[in-house]
Formats: structure tokens, sequence, C-alpha cells
């Protein structure tokens, strides 16, 4: 099992809603909508009816404290939205989300503490090196220089990224690469509730080893939820302890992996039965 | 209490920090646009030397060359203030780090509060670094200066254009790609009614309304007296109320207003990545 050094916490998690006495997160009917509406609308362009779409749709599912909880769906699905919903990025249009009892519209800076989130694309400035970006993400974060430095070089160690390479601009830096750091990133502030957004998407088969191994020892060295969207069956099926199926910004299913498969078939059969071939674009 | 304040120092000084890391990691544009700024001022200066030549008449060419000197250091330190804060959002649309940095525990203030000391810094080395090439090529003689009045004028005014900026620097968060575009047009806007190279007076009227609007006319008039005239403090009075009320005014307006922004973003989804 990796180990994986992160600084030492500035939060630990605090103690839960009475409502939700080992809940990590949970989502009431929660909705999220899109309306593609101009900001400003010129006088001399034609009106045009307001394009919404339902990303999110009355979303209720409790994520237990120490779980690794998969979320699947096509592209369009509403995953990203939702990702986005909790790590306080988008406020719901209807309905509450709490993590370990925080609301996250009431105690926003609160739920900031306790999260960190790693997207598909790796979110960095690409002209600075891993160890610059990690610097900023500290500080951020509350912590010292000489702290987030330490810690920072021995979790890059860990992911094979050397000394050199930790000082050299990112953009020299394979994808893979890149998602590494980003998950060191997330490491570095010791998240509660990691949000994982397709983090092994486009990566080689031994970086996306590296990652899953990486997830598994948030949960067991250091306590952490983790939340992970993926499009990869066995990668949900072989780290995840429960599985939320969405389709068109729904709730289709939420069962363990064992019982999801008990229908027949595996997860993918699962995945196509209850999927709709093209939803609208809502991620 | 003092744990607090160090965490915060902290945070503020986490954009002053990864600015100047992104400064140094693009150096080669940073010269770029400081030779281009340099070059741009030695033009303006050369019609200024080269006026009696020109026109055939009599011109007092040394004050004439000092007149568009202070215009063009103020509007080198002021308008880099403007963009370095007012390009906040925009700078990391572009990176794709928006929603990573507004995610992130950090109070807006904090956030402002670096980025703003790092604009004024950025910006004084930047201006410092034209006038002194300048001065070197013109024989620029400041004996009648009253240091004072222009370091007043300068401190107050940087706090107006900073306030200014932060209001400007809403648009890249309601508007995800014509933001940038908006917050530009406010810059030159900021050019053309200030009075940086000549007096408002010759503007048409319709231009000239628009002047006391902007924190740079006081600053660039005031400036002039204390650098022409060696005006004091208590002569350039007026013009430092005005740019302190500005101040007063548009310092909390703009983080009011950037929050609310910030808020309508998080509801309609405007924190992606853009460009």
């Amino acid at each position: 099992m990796t180990v994986v050094a992160t600084l030492q916490p500035a939060q630990s998690a605090p103690r839960a809603h009475p409502t939700s006495a080992l809940a990590a997160l949970v989502l009431r009917d929660v909705s999220k909508i899109f309306a593609s509406r101009p900001l400003l609308r010129m006088p001399w362009r034609a009106q045009t009816a307001a394009k919404t779409v339902v990303a999110v749709d009355d979303v209720s599912l409790t994520v237990r404290r120490g779980e690794i909880f998969g979320v699947l769906g096509a592209n369009g699905s509403g995953k990203s939205t939702l990702i986005r919903v909790v790590s306080t990025l988008l406020l719901p249009d209807r309905g509450t989300v709490e993590v370990f009892g925080l609301d996250v519209i009431r105690d926003e800076l609160g739920v900031k503490r306790l999260i960190n989130r790693v997207s598909v694309d790796a979110a960095f400035f690409k002209k600075l090196s891993p160890m610059e970006n990690l610097l900023y993400a500290g500080r951020l974060y509350g912590f010292g220089a000489r702290d987030t430095h330490r810690k920072g070089l021995e979790i890059l160690d860990r992911l094979s990224i050397t000394r050199k390479v930790a000082l050299e601009p990112m953009e020299h830096m394979s994808r893979g690469m890149q998602q590494k750091v980003a998950i060191a990133r997330a490491l570095l502030t010791s998240p509660v509730l990691l949000l994982l957004d397709e983090p092994t998407t486009g990566l080689d088969p031994r970086s996306k080893k590296d990652v899953q191994r990486m997830i598994l020892g948030m949960r067991e060295e250091h306590d952490a939820t983790v939340v992970l969207t993926t499009h990869d069956m066995d990668e949900a099926d072989q780290l995840c302890d429960r599985l939320a199926l969405l389709d068109r910004g729904r709730v289709v299913a939420l069962d363990t992996p064992t019982q999801l498969k008990q229908a027949g078939g595996s997860l993918e059969d699962v995945f196509m039965r209850l999927t709709t071939e093209d939803p609208e674009t809502a991620d | 209490m003092i744990q607090a304040t160090h965490r915060d120092l902290n945070i503020a000084y986490a954009f002053f920090e990864r600015n100047w890391n992104l400064t140094r990691r693009y150096i080669g544009w940073e010269v770029v646009w400081l030779v281009y700024s340099l070059v741009n001022a030695l033009t303006i200066l050369f019609i200024a030397a080269a006026t009696e030549r020109i026109t055939g008449q009599a011109v007092d060419t040394r004050f004439f060359v000092l007149y568009l000197l202070i215009g063009t250091t103020m509007w080198s330190y002021l308008s880099a203030v403007f963009d370095v804060v007012a390009e906040t959002i925009s700078w990391e649309r572009w990176e794709g780090t928006i929603e990573y940095t507004l995610m992130a525990p950090v109070p807006r203030w904090l956030h402002l509060i670096g980025t703003c000391c790092y604009a004024v810094t950025y910006s004084v080395v930047r201006a410092t670094l034209i006038f002194a090439a300048v001065a070197l090529m013109f024989n620029v003689d400041l004996g009648h200066a009253n240091v004072l009045t222009v370091a007043a004028v300068v401190g107050v005014g940087s706090i107006s254009v900073i306030g200014l900026a932060i209001v400007a620097a809403v648009l890249p968060l309601l508007f995800t790609e014509r933001g940038a575009q908006m917050t530009f047009v406010i810059h030159s806007g900021l050019l053309l009614i200030s009075g940086v190279y000549a007096p408002i007076d010759v503007l048409p009227v319709w231009l000239r309304v628009l002047s006391p609007l902007s924190p740079l006319t006081y600053t660039l008039r005031a400036v002039r007296a204390g650098l022409l005239d060696g005006a004091p403090p208590d002569a350039v009075f007026g013009d430092l109320v005005m740019l302190a009320l500005m101040g007063i005014f548009l310092v909390p307006a703009g983080l009011l207003v950037f929050r609310k922004a910030e808020r309508f973003a998080r509801r309609t989804g405007r924190l992606k990545r853009s460009g």
C-alpha cells in the first residue's frame, strides 16, 4: 500500500450533524438547472427563447465517512456538475448539500477547508513548476513555505517525480505526470473529503494504477472519504464501496458494485441497461 | 489573534508569490513589454523635443518634455496597477486555474490584498525602470520637485485606481469571454479622458464630462503640480481629498460588487475555463 505523506491537517472532520451521524456528504433533493440566457441582450438581435438544461435533477444520496463512493454516468449526465456543487463552485438551485454537517452555502469557508478536488483537466499554472504550484496551494490552505516544500517533495518523490522535474515548468510534463501532481496537490492539504472528477481519464495503465493506489492510500492512511466519478467500469468495481449511476441528472441506481451486478452481467452491462444513449450536455 | 493574522498574511502572500513566480517564468515577455513601453515613451518625448522644429515656433522644450515624461511614467505605473488587478480573474481563466483558486478557503479580500500588493510592487519597479532609462536620454531637471506631494498623491491615487480595478475585475466574472475585452475598453478610456498627455481642457465637451470620473485625472494633475511647480501637499489638497473619497467609495464598493458577482457566477456556472 502506498503511504502518502501529507501536511498536518489544518482541520479534522467536524462533529457530524445529528441526522447524519456517519455521513461525510449528504445531498437532499439537489437540483441544478442551467439557462443559456445572455446577461446583456443586444436590442438589434432577435430574442431567442432561453434554453434550459437540467444538469442535476432531484438527487438525494448520503456518502458515509471513510467510503469511496463512485458516480458513474455517460458524458453530460451531470457527474461534474454534481462534483462542482459539492465543491462550492456551483450553487444548487434546489435542495441542500452538507459536508460533515456543514452546509455548502451557509458554511462555505468551513466546507472549503474540508475538501479538495481533482478534475479531469489538471488545472495548473503551466509555466510554473510542480513545486511552485504546490507552494501556492499550500499557502492558500494556510501552510507555510518550509512545511509545504518538505512535504511536497516527499509526496512527489513517492509519485516518482524527481526533484529535477519538480522544479521545471509543468508545460514540459506529460498529462499523466500533470495528473499525478494534481493528486499530490490535493493530498498536500489533507482533505477529509476528496472529490475526484475522472482523475484517471487519459492516463496510461501504469499511471492509472499509481493514482488508484494513492486513492486507496488516502482512505486507509488519512481516513479520507472519496467521491470518484469515472468512465472506467473496472476502476469503479475495484475501488468503490458503493456506486451511484446518473442518467440525465437523476440517480437511476445506487448500490454496491456486487449488488448492482447481481441483476446479471458486468457493471458495463448495468451501465448500458440503465443509461440513455444521448443525454443533454450538462458537464 | 497573532496566529490568525499570520495565517491571513500567509494566504495573501500566496497571490504575491504566485504572481512573482509567473513574472519570472514569463520573463521574456516581461522584457518585450518593458522595451515596448520604453520605446513608446521615448517616441512621445522625441515629439516634444522636436516641437520647436516642427512648428517653427518658440517652445519651452524642457518643460514640455518633463510634462510628457510625467504623463508617460504615471500612465505606465497606474495602468499597470489597473491591469494586474483588473485581469486577476481573466488570467486565471486563461490558465484554467480559476476553479481551483476560487474553491480554496480564501476570503476574497485576502485574495485581492495579495494581488494589489503585487500590482503596486510590480508597477513601481516597471515605472521606475522606464523613468530611469528615459531620464538618461533627456536632461531631466527635477530640482523644483516636491517629493512629499508626489509620494502622497501616488499613494492615495493608487488606492483609488485599485478600487476602480476591482470593479473592472468583476466583468470577466460575469462575462466569461467578453469580460476581458470590456476591461481593456475601460483601460483605453482612462488613457483618453484622464489628461495623460494633454490637459483635459482640449477634449471635446462630451469627453471632458467623463474626466472627473477617472482617479487618474486628479493623480496626474496633482503629480504635475508637485513635480513641475514644486507645489506642497496643501496646494493639491482638493485633488487629494477627491482621490481619498474615490478610494473610500471604490474599494469597499469593488469588494461588495465582486462578492455579488462571484455568487452570480456560482449560480449560473460561469466559473469555467475560457481561452
